[in-house]
């Protein structure tokens, strides 16, 4: 038993005509239940939903602050390879791009780590391209016993890995996995992730469970809103997260909702998702799961993050650079993508306290 | 009013403050000086002694009982080492043990909860375990040597009041230890009725930091209080099912009377 077969139960599901016959009296009497089901969850991405959007971003932020106050962590993603070996065709790292490859060494890793350190972060999270070759868990290993002597939380976001590699990691101090399935429906996968050992739809999907299976203590997984239609892929998410939370009880999840930017690459097959759809989206998950965190990268412009901190937002980056040693301004490796906040950590934490919130820097260590 | 006793320590306030959830630390530290509460619980794992502006420890009032708590703890073993950790930061002896292996309605795991309590007691840990009311869980804490047990009013941040008062109630008869609810506790009225059945004390961290004005609700809480406990020294009145005047059964025997 794994996510996949929750996801066979709605592989066939007339998802477009259910949202249809969604209307906002259904909408807003499901804002109001305790506990909702699946259905309450897609019906709060239907159409009719995005006509009630001020009333569920009331609920929303209602179970906001319930369970998280008025406070938003802050964290920084470390770049430390952008050598992949997939051919995805919505990224920039995809094998065929002609662009600047870059591997930290230990002693850059070990420079990013001191000047993201000075910012006062005590959360980071390393990212890789899908290497084995170059980024093997044993680099990642090293990686993460250099981090721990600058930062108290550490997590990942890496190729899907065996559940005794992500043991091996946990014991060396990681202690968050994040993994986006980028889509969740197995047709548009097969399209998008044209070669490379990332075209295994299975082994994705089932990495989180892998990790949690080997006693990660957060994971944070998402779909790329863009490849898809987001309604169908936002559903997925949060079937994803609460077949999760259910069966690992002690994992604590989070959600992000990266959309599609701007890379190196021809991919313009998107499908549009404007603010409203992101809003709608966020609101949705936090009335269908108020438990769990909501990631909010700098993917998104400032001024929306912003907005969206009331509406159920709980964890933001800062201080982004997506370019492979682009913290110590050194020989750079090329981004994977371009950032649209590129505010400082200062800056960030100035602009959640501007929002009557309280910006975290520390809401974790390694015990 | 009278005080209570907590681990050899006499303590006036019967308020507990929690500091999670606060939209700023100033604000905070305007709530715990407000209400004057003795006795503030703060995550261990929060604590940054590395940055100024986000270490708690820095606004909370020097003269204030620290009392970390082992949140993010999943299972006996993790609390203990947050408690011998917070000793070793600086923290003191106190500790409100939390293991939380449940992420969604964030219930305590009793079982492991004694676990640590004993551990840490023996190591002569002031330990206070925050626990889902069982009569036969709170005698083995007592037993092993909990300074105070805290039952949960409801789930964490749900501001739902008592909704455990009948297994409260029965802690209350049956521990001898203070009794201190904990969790759940919305609003003022809620504190009061708590205190009012005989609680020792109550802990409220939601109610106030999620307030639109958290210093204001700090003092309200703090004079509910304080008229609960009154009420639970006053002694409240018995309750009656029916009007004493009344005699709807018997009331034929005065038929005719003037």
């Amino acid at each position: 038993m794994s996510f996949y077969d929750t996801y066979l139960e709605y592989e066939n599901f007339d998802t477009e005509g259910f949202l249809k016959e969604v209307k906002e009296p259904d909408v807003l009497g499901i804002i109001k239940k305790n506990k909702l089901n699946h259905h309450d969850f897609l019906a709060l991405l239907s159409p009719a939903a995005a006509n009630c959007l001020e009333e569920m971003a009331q609920r929303a932020q209602e179970l906001s602050l319930q369970h998280f106050g008025k406070t938003v962590l802050l964290y920084t993603p470390l770049y430390l390879s952008n050598y992949c070996v997939n051919r995805c065709a919505y990224c920039s790292y995809n094998i065929d791009h002609d662009i600047k490859r870059k591997k930290l060494t230990y002693d850059e890793i070990e420079k990013e780590a001191q000047i993201i350190a000075e910012t006062g972060l005590k959360h980071i999270l390393l990212l890789t391209g899908e290497s084995r070759i170059e980024t093997p868990v044993s680099y990642l290993v090293e990686a993460v016993k250099i981090m721990k002597k600058y930062f108290d939380s550490i997590a990942i976001e890496i190729d899907p890995l065996e559940k005794e590699d992500y043991q091996r990691l946990i014991e060396a101090g990681v202690d968050g996995l994040t993994i986006y399935q980028e889509v969740y429906d197995e047709e548009v996968y097969k399209q998008v992730h044209l070669a490379g050992p990332k075209r295994n739809y299975h082994f994705r999907l089932d990495a989180p469970e892998r990790a949690c299976e080997a006693n990660i203590h957060n994971v944070n997984i998402g779909a790329l809103l863009g490849l898809n239609k987001w309604q169908h892929e936002a559903f997925m998410t949060g079937m994803h997260a609460n077949y999760l939370q259910n069966k690992y009880n002690d994992v604590e999840l989070s959600i992000s909702l990266p959309r599609i930017r701007p890379h190196v690459g021809g991919f313009r097959d998107v499908y549009p998702v404007t603010d409203q759809d992101l809003v709608q989206v966020l609101l949705a998950f936090r009335i269908y799961l108020p438990y769990v965190a909501i990631t909010m990268s700098t993917r998104e412009r400032g001024s929306l993050r912003d907005h969206l901190i009331p509406l159920g937002v709980t964890k933001m980056s800062a201080g982004v650079t997506t370019e492979v040693g682009g913290h110590s301004d050194s020989d750079k490796g090329d981004s994977q993508f371009e950032i649209s906040d590129t505010r400082s950590v200062e800056e960030m934490r100035k602009a959640i306290l501007n929002k009557g919130y309280q910006p975290i820097f520390k809401n974790w260590m390694a015990i | 009013m009278e005080g209570f006793n907590i681990g050899g320590k006499s303590l006036k306030s019967r308020l507990l403050v929690g500091t999670g959830k606060f939209a700023s630390y100033d604000l905070m530290k305007q709530a715990i000086e407000g209400c004057g509460t003795q006795v503030v619980t703060m995550a261990l794992r929060r604590v940054n002694l590395d940055h100024k502006e986000d270490n708690i420890l820095e606004y909370i009032p020097k003269d204030t009982i620290l009392l970390p708590n082992t949140s993010g703890a999943r299972n006996a073993e993790e609390a203990i080492r947050i408690a011998r950790l917070s000793r070793a930061m600086g923290c003191g002896d106190w500790v409100k043990i939390e293991v939380i292996s449940d992420q969604k309605y964030l219930l305590p795991d009793n079982e492991e909860t004694v676990k640590a309590t004993e551990v840490l007691a023996k190591e002569g840990f002031i330990v206070l375990p925050y626990m889902n009311p069982d009569l036969m869980i709170a005698k083995r804490l007592e037993s092993v040597g909990a300074a105070a047990v805290m039952p949960l009013g409801s789930p964490i941040g749900t501001n739902k009041g008592l909704q455990t008062k009948e297994m409260i109630r029965i802690l209350i008869e049956e521990i001898k230890v203070p009794i201190i609810v904990d969790a759940g506790i919305g609003k003022p009225s809620q504190a009061a009725e708590a205190m009012e059945m005989g609680a020792e004390a109550v802990l409220v961290n939601t109610a106030i930091a999620t307030a639109q004005n958290p210093v204001k609700m700090a003092k309200a809480f703090e004079l509910a209080v304080r008229a609960g406990r009154l009420a639970f020294n006053g002694v409240t009145a018995p309750q009656a099912k029916v009007a004493r005047a009344s005699s709807p059964l018997t009331g034929f025997l005065h038929e005719g009377e003037a």
